[in-house]
């Protein structure tokens, strides 16, 4: 202890950039185990909140669904229904055909509803029209036409299917 | 880089964010042979975090009242990962009063209750206080056999009580029996009622740490004040500090997921309980004194008096900063010493003792 030997500080430390690249190196591993821990609990925790979507998802992909005794639905009326998870609408003509359409109007997401009197399809919120028959946007917002499914009447009743 | 500093900058000037850097920096945390007990109620603070963090997305899915158990079972069987959410909402509960008591009885041992501590000592044992109420209420929320025993027997207890205990067991129980009405109102004070207590309460313990700074032990307070050591708050505590949350976090994860959190089968009030049915392991303690004091006087005189012991002996607990003779600060508390290795020894054997009588 006694012995006085002068020593430049840099002679005990590695040189300067030895020192940058183990700090860039420790601040790059602390990084990567950080992103680490950000996945490990953000992707249980985004599944967890993503689950009822996914079975909405699921839902959806249905094709085909069957109104059990909708065929003796009178003329001139509309049975709503669900559609997987889509309000959708059967109506029988006076002519007595039937129209199975989407009932989410294209413009906002509003449920759409079948005006026997006026023989139109209006929607409430903004005031959109469609054409009963095709689905045709024929007044207000509306930038498409209804989403049209195929009708099948049978005896015990109506089956709707994607086109 | 440019671009952050120039916006540290804008909200430096706005919020004088320097000076609460200058600020953390300017304090320091004492280093001496106990310091390890300093890190305890940061952990007791983390497992908080978590609790409201998984508290808030069991929320999301979570229906009391008659669907209860149904709800439960879907989040543990049908959502995504919601075993795993709830797994870790349950230890979490366990190690959050588990590191609680270490913090009460290290802050005990190192005498950290007197002056001008007393009043973090009581917002603690407050807070202590209102996680239990928090662990007993959230235990009923699955409505599984098990929560509905143990809020059935927890709910009995007041019975003993003369005159008002009847009543107040009803009232918290929302009728004669444990059903859907206790589930609800055990709920609204789960996810509302504790935590409006427990947060500004917290908040008040904090700042009173923060006001006082950390207590040293009288071993160390006796020291010269050259010779104690010292470390800065920030970076050097602070980093300590997150080194142990991550590790209270890795042993979370580890056990959540390991040993995920049974559901049970749904509470059935036409059912008897099932054999060796027991509560939560921080209230054995006070289960098997119950249950002595019962067998050694016969009728609700037995329990009675146990609620009472148990109760004078909390408050003396509670007052202890009051009492303690030897309370001027550097010197050695010895017979504080002895009533708290006292206190340990008792909840120590007695829980022992009620794990032991189950099987």
């Amino acid at each position: 202890m006694s012995k006085t030997v002068s020593q430049s500080p840099g002679q005990e430390s590695p040189p300067d950039t030895d020192v940058a690249t183990r700090r860039a190196f420790v601040w790059a591993a602390l990084g990567a185990a950080g992103v680490c821990y950000a996945g490990a609990i953000g992707y249980p925790v985004y599944r967890y909140l993503a689950s009822p979507v996914e079975r909405a998802e699921a839902e959806s992909a249905v094709t085909e669904v069957t109104l059990k005794d909708a065929q003796k639905l009178p003329l001139g009326s509309v049975l709503m229904f669900k559609f997987g998870p889509r309000p959708s609408m059967l109506i029988h003509h006076q002519d007595g055909s039937w129209v199975a359409l989407s009932a989410v109007c294209t413009h906002l997401g509003c449920t759409v509803q079948y005006q026997p009197a006026r023989n139109v399809i209006h929607c409430a919120c903004h005031g959109g029209e469609y054409d009963p028959v095709t689905g045709k946007n024929i007044s207000g917002p509306p930038p498409r036409p209804l989403t049209r499914y195929v009708a099948k009447v049978t005896d015990t009743g109506v089956v709707v299917s994607r086109t | 880089m440019k671009a952050l500093s120039s916006i540290y900058t804008w909200a430096d000037e706005r919020l004088g964010l320097d000076d609460l850097l200058h600020f953390a920096q300017k304090k320091r945390v004492p280093e001496h042979a106990h310091s390890a007990w300093y890190y305890w109620g940061g952990i007791s603070l983390f497992f908080f975090l978590v609790q409201a963090i998984t508290g808030v997305l069991l929320l999301i899915y979570y229906r009391p009242g008659p669907d209860a158990f149904e709800s439960t079972r879907q989040i543990t069987y049908e959502i995504h990962f919601g075993w795993l959410i709830r797994s870790a909402h349950s230890w979490a509960a366990n190690l959050m009063i588990a590191a609680i008591f270490v913090h009460m009885f290290s802050v005990f041992f190192m005498k950290a209750y007197r002056k001008p501590r007393e009043f973090g000592w009581w917002s603690g044992m407050v807070l202590l206080l209102v996680t239990m109420v928090f662990g007993f209420s959230g235990y009923l929320l699955p409505m599984n056999e098990l929560a509905f025993f143990a809020t059935k027997v927890g709910l009995d207890i007041p019975n003993s009580l003369p005159v008002i205990g009847h009543k107040i067991a009803t009232l918290v129980r929302g009728g004669p029996e444990v059903n859907e009405f206790t589930v609800q109102r055990f709920f609204a004070l789960h996810v509302v009622v504790l935590p409006a207590l427990f947060i500004p309460l917290l908040g008040f313990h904090l700042w009173l740490v923060q006001k006082h700074g950390n207590a040293v032990p009288p071993a160390e307070e006796a020291k010269p004040p050259a010779q104690r050591k010292s470390i800065p708050f920030f970076p050097n505590f602070m980093m300590k500090d997150l080194a142990m949350w991550l590790i209270a976090l890795n042993v979370l994860a580890l056990l959540a997921s390991m040993f995920p959190w049974d559901l049970g089968a749904p509470a059935d009030s036409l059912k008897p309980a099932p054999t060796g049915i027991h509560p939560e392991w921080y209230f054995m303690s006070s289960f098997q004194v119950l249950k002595l004091f019962g067998q050694w006087f016969p009728g609700a005189a037995g329990e009675a008096l146990g609620m009472i012991l148990f109760t004078l002996g909390l408050v003396m607990w509670f007052l202890i900063p009051l009492y303690d003779p030897s309370g001027k600060s550097g010197q050695r508390a010895r017979w504080a010493t002895y009533f708290g290795l006292f206190a340990l020894s008792i909840l120590l054997v007695t829980t022992i003792w009620a794990y032991a009588a189950l099987n």
